[in-house]
């Protein structure tokens, strides 16, 4: 075999495992991201979004935020207008999280329909400039 | 002031129209005063921007609040030490800031350049003042002015974000910007030998240094980036695969590529067309880097604000690419190898696959940072490209690239003979296989960091081996005592053996982001006196014992600092301190939400990380995360070490090329004589 048809051999083998673990790494580790009326919408045609890990991004509706910090639970409802869910979620909240930021929650949405989070992330508008005061 | 800042912003957009224009003419129909003029026009794009940043610098020290700009991110009460940096904390700023950096290489590149590659310079002159003149358009037109003024002047500004209130942050962005906004050197370089035709080796030479230079900058501002996320962030970790990280590391693989495959190039006169096209590459992503952080179109944690900016550097980037792949495309007939590959366990063989893993990590890096347009624009879907797919990804990649890092030095070019494979490979394959029975016998089972550890072993037993041959061969020849023959190899060989230096740092960095499978956690709410306990993956049992709160004013801030006594397996080593800070204005108001000061203990073996989450109910009562982060400590070291044999492959004068192997340029000539089959 000439040293050319071996290399070639070899890229395709490399590009292949790229192309290979970038395919199985989104299905096994990839989640929707959804928006509350997504969401609502696709439970309701489909249950097995029942206890499916995956994020949701909204804002928090202001006055819902409750912290228990002794237990370090912290429950708010978030919304994009329309739908509304109500957020669990045991651990530590980020810096900038606060009644009536946009956040992105990452858990499962229960049957209970409450979403069980297992991360908050808040959005600050920017590194760089000042949270817009609300 | 902010008139006279405008002003010159008008005058540097005219000069470096000026220059473009007499740049590209004066290359082309070979007018020495046109070239001249370029020239000339480089240094006062220079002045003027300089003006236009001394401008911003004292409005900002002044406090004068009538520029929007200054009010939007300082304050009175601001320390000293963050007025500088609030000249690129911000959008406008920072066009302003990118664009004078780029005139300041430009002005370098002009003044540094040898002799030999004269022809270039006044098409570099023209490319480096065109990218200057579309960011100064950029601020005057689109527009992000960092000199509008407000109809009225506040009395105060609102100040400055707090988590860009830490020296990292001062430090980090320039960084950064200075190997973003280098790329352009070497790009305008690869245009110029384009448009010249002087697509001989000669250029690669030019090109070389730069390339070096910038990715150094990068490398620096990546892991200044790495360890103000790691101090200020307070998420226990220094890499999250933000949109924003991944386009600054996207540009600093493809260079890595480039640094290698340009040696093929050199000795044997191969992949001319690949390498150009990754320096053409880099600076694309360089500017699709800056179009993401600046447009809002990928959310991240770090983006800046929404703006039509983002639409301005979309078309830049569209004509860009545009122009380049025509001009590539007219140019391949000149790119022609010398010479094929003639075995597969050869040193070009080896650099191939070197590149062919940096490409596909960059390629991944690309895509999972673009993946959620993607499958919403394929699916109507979102789905996430999470910290979990990219670790799924890039890791077994890495691992790949570390243990050809360890593969590739020590095959021979052209054809490796098994003789030859026999003698080189013997002690790093021991040395790897060795610490992998090591690290099983220790009760290590993450497949991950066992690769991770035993290829690192074997990457530093062929440096070590390298070192070792070269060091006796002198010893043997002058007689010249260990460490005098280290040195000598050192300084007569910077590029070999600097780039040997590099690779160590690659290792311990690896070694760093391995200890990372091993970081252990725990929440808890401890009343002064209360002790929570820990056990870390080195066998230790920490304990953090809350001392009590203290809550006290300073400068711009009113802090709540919790003090904690930390005992390893019951002996105390020292005490940790995190606070949380509410930033206030001078009036006392509250700016900004709470932010979180990190407590770090750090060793050679695991850094003890603590987090003041808050107070219960405003006693005394604290919730802690304490987190303990093996070997954090080696990536930091690593990344010294990484500068370090950047800097020695840099430095210079000396001879270019090592006493013990030929010049390369001769070594190319000899393949030429001797055609491939
Ligand atoms: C992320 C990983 C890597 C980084 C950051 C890195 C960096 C560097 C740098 C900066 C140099 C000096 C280049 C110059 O002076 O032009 C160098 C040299 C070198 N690298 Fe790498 N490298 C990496 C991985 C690899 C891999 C995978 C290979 C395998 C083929 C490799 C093989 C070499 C060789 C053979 C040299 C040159 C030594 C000489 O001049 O004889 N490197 N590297």
């Amino acid at each position: 075999m000439k040293a050319g048809t071996k290399f070639a051999l070899g890229a395709v083998l490399i590009i292949g495992s790229v192309g290979y673990l970038m395919a199985s790494g989104i299905k096994q580790t990839g989640q929707y991201f959804l928006t509350p009326s997504e969401l609502a919408q696709h439970v309701s045609t489909d249950p097995s979004f029942y206890d499916l890990g995956l994020k949701v991004g909204a804002r928090v509706v202001r006055g819902t935020v409750s912290k228990d910090v002794a237990s370090q639970t912290l429950s708010f409802h978030i919304t994009d207008g329309t739908v509304n869910y109500p957020v669990v979620f045991k651990g530590l909240p980020p810096d900038t999280f606060t009644d009536s930021v946009e956040v992105v929650v990452e858990g499962r949405l229960q049957r209970d329909g409450v979403i069980h989070a297992t991360n908050v992330l808040a959005k600050c508008g920017s590194r760089y400039e000042a949270v817009p005061k609300a | 002031m902010p008139l006279l800042g405008t002003l010159a912003l008008w005058l540097a957009f005219l000069v470096g129209l000026w220059g473009a224009i007499t740049g590209f003419v004066g290359g082309a129909q070979g007018r020495a005063d046109l070239q001249q003029s370029a020239r000339h026009a480089t240094l006062a794009l220079l002045a003027a921007l300089a003006i236009a940043v001394i401008s911003l610098e004292i409005a900002i020290f002044r406090h004068d609040f009538s520029v929007a700009y200054v009010a939007g991110r300082t304050s009175r009460n601001l320390p000293t030490f963050y007025l500088w940096s609030a000249l690129y904390s911000g959008q406008e700023g920072s066009l302003l800031f990118w664009a004078a950096v780029l005139s300041l290489f430009a002005v370098l590149a002009q003044v540094l350049t040898s002799r030999r590659h004269r022809a270039f310079l006044p098409y570099v002159a023209g490319v480096t003042s065109l990218v200057a003149t579309f960011f100064i358009g950029v601020m005057l037109f689109a527009p992000a002015n960092p000199f509008t003024r407000l109809p009225f002047t506040p009395l105060d500004g609102s100040g400055m974000n707090p988590q860009l209130q830490n020296p990292g942050m001062v430090f980090h962005p320039p960084m950064l910007y200075l190997g973003y906004i280098s790329i352009t050197i070497p790009f305008a370089f690869a245009i110029a030998a384009l448009l010249t035709k002087k697509l001989d080796t000669e250029w690669m030479v030019a090109v070389r240094k730069w390339t070096i230079v910038s990715w150094l900058f990068l490398s620096i501002g990546l892991l200044i980036g790495m360890w103000w996320a790691y101090v200020e962030l307070g998420w226990g970790g220094y890499w999250a695969w933000d949109p924003v990280e991944n386009a600054a590391l996207l540009p600093w693989l493809v260079m890595t590529a480039f640094l290698h495959s340009v040696m093929v190039q050199e000795k044997r006169g191969m992949l001319k067309k690949w390498n150009l096209a990754l320096i053409l590459g880099a600076w694309v992503l360089s500017i699709f880097g800056t179009f993401l952080t600046r447009s809002g179109v990928i959310a991240s944690v770090h983006s800046f604000t929404e703006s039509p900016v983002g639409y301005y550097f979309l078309a830049f980037l569209v004509a860009a690419v545009a122009a380049c792949t025509v001009l590539y495309v007219t140019r391949l007939p000149l790119l022609e190898a010398e010479a094929t590959l003639e075995s597969i366990l050869s040193r070009e063989a080896s650099f191939l696959f070197n590149n062919l893993l940096l490409i596909g990590l960059a390629f991944s890096v690309l895509w999972g940072t673009l993946f959620p347009i993607i499958s919403e624009a394929v699916k109507g879907v979102k789905i996430t490209y999470g910290v979990p797919t990219f670790n799924f990804v890039n890791i077994p990649l890495g691992l790949v690239l570390l243990l050809v890092t360890g593969i590739g030095p020590l095959i021979a070019w052209r054809r490796a003979s098994t003789a030859n494979l026999k003698r080189q490979f013997a002690l790093p394959v021991t040395a790897g296989v060795f610490a992998l029975l090591i690290f099983l016998v220790a009760g290590m089972r993450d497949v991950g960091a066992l690769l991770a550890f035993s290829f690192g072993a074997f990457v530093l037993g062929t440096v070590f081996q390298e070192f070792a041959r070269g060091a006796r061969a002198r010893h043997r020849q002058y007689g010249e005592p260990t460490w005098l023959a280290v040195f000598q190899l050192l300084s007569r060989n910077r590029r070999r053996y600097g780039g040997y230096i590099v690779h160590i740092g690659i290792v311990l960095l690896f070694m760093g982001f391995a200890g990372m499978a091993f970081k252990t956690e725990t929440e808890a709410t401890l009343r002064p006196g209360e002790t929570a306990e820990l056990r870390g993956r080195d066998g230790h049992l920490y304990s953090f014992t809350h001392l009590g709160i203290s809550q006290y004013n300073t400068l711009n801030r009113y802090v709540t600092a919790a003090l904690l006594e930390v005992k390893r397996d019951g002996k105390a080593i020292g005490r940790l301190r995190t606070e949380k800070r509410q930033h206030v204005d001078a009036l006392g108001n509250k700016t900004f939400e709470p932010s979180t000061e990190v407590g770090i203990m750090s060793g050679l073996r695991v850094d003890l990380y603590v987090v003041l989450a808050g107070l219960v109910n405003g006693t005394e009562q604290a919730v802690f995360r304490f987190t303990i982060n093996p070997l954090v400590w080696w990536v930091w070291f690593g990344g010294f070490v990484l500068v370090i044999g950047g800097l020695i492959v840099l430095w210079p004068g000396g001879p270019a090329t090592g006493g013990t192997t030929p010049p390369r340029s001769q070594a190319g000539y000899a393949v030429k004589l001797e055609p491939a089959q």
